[in-house]
């Protein structure tokens, strides 16, 4: 048994993100003016803070398995604040203009990203749950953030029907798992499952909790919220939206699969094969007769995920490995792409379709070269940073003998790359005048650093490598 | 007659498609999908409520608490971002969410 000041040591982290969020929101609340700038720069330095503390905790087991920290947490924590301070970052500016700066913002933030971590870390189906709950509760109400906007409300409400109900799936999943695994402890039910075929009750009861994740993940069949959610949430929220979640959920379902359910790996393969088949066609196909940006990125992403998913549907480690490259690599081109969105900005009004990028490249050649980038290394052009994160999750594959997917995933990637280089083409070849507003630094910065990060890894890649090949094997011990 | 672990995984079955058609079949009003979603949530503590009785094991009923706390902050959320959604819309029709499409 640990001394109670140990536990606490482990736990630092969350105690930041928990309590700090708390103190913010007394702060704001006690404030005579608003204290939007105030308490979002809080926010971030709270996101850094936390950060620094996640690279210093060791790992360890805590309150009997409910609560583990591994290199493979910190991996997926260090991306989550990452992904969450990046779009802190950008909603400075953007909701003030909008009239929508409200310092209830940055603590359900904060909020969000605690649940994220506490879905990362769980041990046990039930701080997993609560985890899941803590994040999605924090963004149905973010994604309404705009009350006054008929959009953003829509959206809400959307995301918060699909989600609840993806929640509801996830909860009798884990129900049924409960019951014919006789516990909701990961080591024990791995245990469980290990000693014979499982029963039709656990079979149905990992399928429904899949599908639970699946929902949040955005992967096809279960992405209907997707689009509709990244179009009518304010963009920096949509930029919120399209990383840290998605790390988060596709960090939950690799230690959830290969972690209690690892033994039944011929069970669960094929669905993990089919959401990723499903999600990589629908987000190369669909997206190519959208002319919304925030659209796009949406059916992107959907495309994006189901790359990520091979890499699990390969299910060994060097999949893993693949899967967290390549979602560290897509968290990183998200936001940068977020923020040359939000800089799309003309006579004090948000300008959201691509022709409105028309004749960027001589007006503004740095922010055109900047979202140029972006747009090549998603399609996946060497040797930009999305080439080597696609060429990692398909030799996973090939080497798991699933060679069928890796041709998919090859083919998708080339029909993808058409709606990608229409951006480009529209912004180089098209005559026009963007004509757009002055962009705030805040928002220059996170373009300038997704931009350059994204073209520069190619030189140093062993970081990112040695970080994830530590994380896939703390993962599958 | 005995009331069995199977009669009330058979109530739960029920109560849990009643929920999912509910969400899927309803045209009509958004407060019913909201009713549907407790449906589900109720189910799962149906369930977990009859393993941890089964299995002579405390941790199902812990579940049940959290989830009808999850539950209650969810309901809470949801009305509070369907008041904002009707007073923008001025409707909760489910036919009339259709702003955005494609």
């Amino acid at each position: 048994m640990m001394p109670a000041s140990m536990i606490f040591q482990m736990l630092i982290p969350e105690f930041i993100l928990g309590l700090g969020g708390m103190a913010l929101l007394i702060f704001g609340v006690l404030s005579k003016s608003n204290k939007f700038t105030a308490c979002t720069t809080g926010a971030v330095i709270l996101l850094i803070a936390t950060a620094c503390f996640v690279i210093a905790t060791p790992a360890t087991i805590l309150f009997g398995g409910l609560f583990q920290t591994s290199d493979f947490t910190r991996y997926a924590d260090l991306l989550i604040l990452l992904g969450a301070a990046m779009a802190l970052i950008l909603s400075v500016d953007y909701n003030k203009r909008e009239d929508i700066d409200r310092f209830e913002y940055p603590v359900l933030v904060l909020f969000a990203t605690l649940g994220m971590l506490v879905m990362v870390s769980a041990g046990d189906l039930m701080t997993l749950y609560l985890g899941l709950e803590l994040q999605s509760l924090a963004l149905y109400i973010c994604a309404a953030l705009a009350r006054d906007e008929l959009r953003s409300t829509e959206a809400g409400l959307k995301y918060f029907v699909l989600g609840a109900l993806a929640s509801g799936l996830l909860v009798y999943g884990i129900s049924l798992v409960y019951g014919f695994g006789g516990t909701t402890n990961f080591a024990a039910l791995a245990h469980e499952l290990n000693r014979g075929p499982a029963g039709y009750g656990t079979v149905i009861g990992i399928v429904f909790v899949l599908v639970g994740l699946a929902f949040k993940l955005s992967a096809a069949p279960f992405h209907m919220w997707t689009p509709d959610v990244y179009e009518g949430a304010p963009t920096p929220v949509t930029a919120l939206f399209g990383t840290a979640p998605k790390v988060a959920a596709i960090a939950l379902l690799m230690s959830v699969m290969l972690g209690p359910f690892g033994h039944l790996l011929g069970q669960w393969q094929m669905l993990i094969e089919i959401l990723a088949v499903v999600s990589m066609l629908l987000g190369s196909l669909a997206a190519i007769g959208q002319t919304n940006i925030k659209r796009l990125m949406a059916y992107s992403s959907i495309g994006h995920m189901g790359y990520a998913l091979i890499g699990l549907a390969a299910g060994t480690e060097a999949g893993v490995q693949a899967t967290l490259v390549y979602i560290a690599i897509y968290v990183v081109m998200s936001f940068g792409s977020f923020a040359c969105i939000i800089a799309m900005r003309r006579g004090g009004r948000q300008v959201e379709t691509i022709a409105d990028l028309a004749g960027l490249s001589t007006h503004n050649p740095g922010y055109a070269l900047a979202l140029a980038v972006l747009m090549w290394s998603m399609a996946g052009i060497p040797p930009l940073s999305g080439f080597f994160g696609k060429l990692y999750v398909f030799s996973a594959a090939i080497n798991a003998g699933l060679t069928p997917l890796a041709i998919i995933g090859v083919l998708t990637s080339v029909i993808g790359a058409f709606y990608y280089l229409r951006v480009v083409k529209v912004m180089y070849f098209d005559a026009g005048n963007p004509n757009f507003d002055k962009t705030a630094g805040g928002v220059r910065f996170v373009m300038a650093v997704g931009a350059i990060a994204t073209a520069l890894l190619v030189f140093i890649p062993g970081p990112l490598i040695s970080a994830a090949h530590a994380a896939a094997r703390a993962l599958m011990g | 007659m005995q009331v069995a672990l199977s009669h009330y995984l058979v109530v739960a079955g029920l109560l849990m498609v009643i929920g999912i058609f509910g969400i899927f079949m309803n045209r009509k009003n958004i407060i019913i999908i909201m009713m549907s979603i407790e449906l589900i949530l109720l189910a799962a503590n149906i369930n977990f409520v009859a393993f941890s009785g089964a299995l002579h094991d405390l941790v199902g009923q812990v579940f049940t608490m959290f989830v009808l706390t999850v539950a209650a902050a969810e309901a809470a959320i949801g009305l509070a971002i369907l008041v904002i959604y009707f007073r923008n819309r001025g409707s909760i029709e489910v036919e009339d969410v259709t702003l955005m499409k494609g």
